[in-house]
């Protein structure tokens, strides 16, 4: 049932681009693909630990520009005279180090700031991410701060028997985001139906008893940050090379927040959450763009999230679930005319 | 005085204190080897506290624990688990918001142990390991009895049912030595009497196991040895038969008019 729902997602988002012509849609449809990809990363973290990373645009933007710099080459100063030198990698190259810098940093944020649960967390975290981002301002001669870096040469794919092929389309993008979107999927997917996502489980719901059957705390909060970073770091690397201009407003404060509505409203913890989440809340500016003045567009934006709050307060795809499954039971068990509809609703 | 088999937790001279307050002093208790022994003494006498020491949750002040001759002090809770020795909780003992089924497999993490690449990446190692894991937890579900509820979310579980949901998180880690905090309160008579039976099970699986109870009758028909405590120090030791008739234990539950009496 689950795998039918999955591969039904899959092709009919597979589909899209024989239908829609409109290039605007599209890369709405790509930008928005590349932002649920985050929002999945920051869903592992959030939905499975608990923890709310409110700085996890760094990790995103960390590998925007980890893959630009590493494709685009540069020449910056160290301290003491010294000086970096880098020629230029193919940017699939810089998607490989985009993973791994972003995982590092997860590595060492999770380190410093799982010793400081809950608020003290969230506090690290937009520290981080605002000292990335001055980071990136400032330091023009490696990141041109904000005069941004521009050309970022498009993802190129060595493909066996054709030749390099390079992903410079909409449609070619929009392919290559729908497929890291369902790899990430499946990767999450596993990993919190793995012993390790019983692990994150266990602590979130009951830490102490977690802890005495052998989890260790640290250990699996730390891995979690690190892969989801790792993850953001990805979608990050693939946002640079599909708008092929970075600068540092990418860290901005707002795009976290988006993130963070998306996996709310999606649902935390359900592994569709955040794709039905982020597929409302990075098409909603989009649709309502040529229907609306742009005062209104964001107060309808507001609206429609305090309303889905209200409604489904536990997200959409849990609590559909949920009214999904009391459904059923429902009909299985209840003889119809023998119990009221009230008297059903407390049988289920 | 029985013979004492070889020594499988040994606390030697343990004290805490929180700020001015002396909540344990001078404590040593020795649990042998596939022993049952119950630790009782009034609310606030320190038997949860000792319990925390013993399993890393609090550090003592002074003095030491060791277990199978590796000592305690300053390890981690994981760690001491690790070792084998794990513990139950009074209140909290289930992950609430999972199922019955869904507890005991994340009871069973260290015997589940497999590379998070492998798991991500689907390895046929991790999937063999993940289908034993899933009948180890069908087995235990079975053997605690509560195959009917195994797919209700455990903190949906009556407060007896709960406890035993526990019992089997604690017996999925795998224990050499098992602590138990307070297992049977709130369970009926005919659910403490299943339990006692329970609890030999274990132990004549070789399985120590050291208890905390305020149920007299339960413990007295349980132990093989008793330890009293009272204002964090230990005021009797010994058999079932002798702890019943002790005044001092008699004083500290009735007060001395009791024990005169």
């Amino acid at each position: 049932m689950k795998a039918a729902v999955a591969i039904v997602t899959v092709v009919v988002f597979a589909s899209v681009p024989l239908w829609l012509r409109d290039p605007y849609l599209m890369n709405a449809l790509i930008t928005t693909g590349i932002f649920i990809v985050g929002a999945m990363s920051l869903n592992l973290l959030l939905g499975f630990t608990g923890q709310l990373s409110l700085g996890h645009i760094a990790f995103f933007g960390i590998g925007a520009y980890v893959s630009a710099l590493t494709s685009l080459g540069f020449d910056a100063g160290l301290p003491f005279g010294f000086r970096i030198v880098h020629d230029p990698w193919p940017p699939v190259a810089g998607l490989g180090l985009a993973i791994v810098i972003a995982g590092l940093c997860g590595y060492f944020v999770g380190l410093l700031s799982f010793r400081v649960r809950g608020a003290y967390f969230v506090i690290v975290t937009i520290s981080f991410a605002e000292v990335v981002r001055l980071v990136a301002l400032n330091w023009v001669e490696l990141t041109q701060g904000p005069l941004a870096l521009t050309n970022i040469p498009s993802i190129t794919i060595g493909l066996p028997g054709v030749g390099d092929l390079v992903l410079r389309t909409k449609l070619q993008n929009y392919y290559l985001v729908l497929a890291v979107a369902v790899a990430a999927y499946i990767l999450i997917s596993r990993l919190v139906h793995s012993h390790f996502g019983r692990a994150m489980r266990g602590l979130m719901e009951n830490e102490s008893l977690a802890v005495s059957v052998g989890i260790d705390v640290t250990k699996t909060l730390t891995l979690a940050a690190v892969i989801s970073a790792a993850i953001a770091g990805a979608a990050g690397s693939l946002y640079a090379h599909y708008i092929r201009i970075i600068d540092p407003e990418v860290f901005a404060f707002i795009n976290t927040v988006t993130m963070v509505i998306m996996v709310i409203t999606g649902g935390k913890g359900s592994l569709a959450g955040p794709v039905v989440g982020g597929m409302i809340f990075g098409l909603l500016p989009v649709l309502l763009r040529p229907i609306m003045a742009p005062e209104a567009q964001w107060i309808a934006y507001g609206g429609v999230l305090i309303v889905i709050l209200f409604v489904l307060p536990r997200g959409i795809v849990p609590s559909l679930a949920q009214r999904f499954a009391r459904r059923r039971s429902r009909a299985k068990t209840v003889t119809p005319g023998v119990f009221s509809e009230r008297d059903a609703e407390e049988h289920a | 005085m029985m013979a004492l088999a070889a020594a499988a937790l040994k606390i030697e001279q343990v004290a805490v204190r929180f700020g001015g307050l002396i909540a344990l002093s001078d404590i040593n208790v020795t649990v042998g080897e596939g022993e049952i022994v119950s630790l009782i003494g009034p609310n606030g006498a320190g038997k949860t506290t000792l319990f925390n020491i013993m399993t890393g949750f609090l550090h003592p002040s002074h003095g030491s624990v060791s277990y199978r001759g590796a000592v305690l002090n300053g390890m981690k809770p994981h760690q001491i688990a690790d070792l084998g020795l794990i513990r139950t909780f009074q209140r909290t003992s289930v992950f609430p918001n999972d199922t019955v089924y869904d507890n005991l497999l994340i009871g069973l993490h260290r015997q589940g142990r497999v590379g998070v690449l492998e798991a991500m990446l689907g390895q046929p190692r991790a999937r063999a390991l993940e289908r034993r894991l899933r009948e180890r937890a069908g087995a235990l579900v079975e053997w605690v009895g509560l195959e009917s509820r195994a797919h209700d979310l455990a903190g949906s579980l009556s407060y007896g049912e709960q406890r035993l949901v526990g019992v089997a998180l604690a017996l999925a880690a795998e224990p050499s030595m098992l602590l138990l905090d307070e297992p049977v309160s709130g369970m009926n008579a005919s659910e403490t009497h299943t339990f006692v039976q329970l609890i030999r099970n274990i132990r004549d699986r070789g399985v120590t196991i050291l208890l905390v109870e305020h149920d007299m009758p339960m413990v007295m028909s349980v132990s093989d040895r008793i330890v009293v405590l009272n204002y964090g120090r230990i005021i009797a030791e010994g058999v079932p038969d002798a702890i019943r008739n002790d005044p001092a234990v008699i004083e500290a539950y009735l007060g001395q008019g009791a024990a005169r009496a």
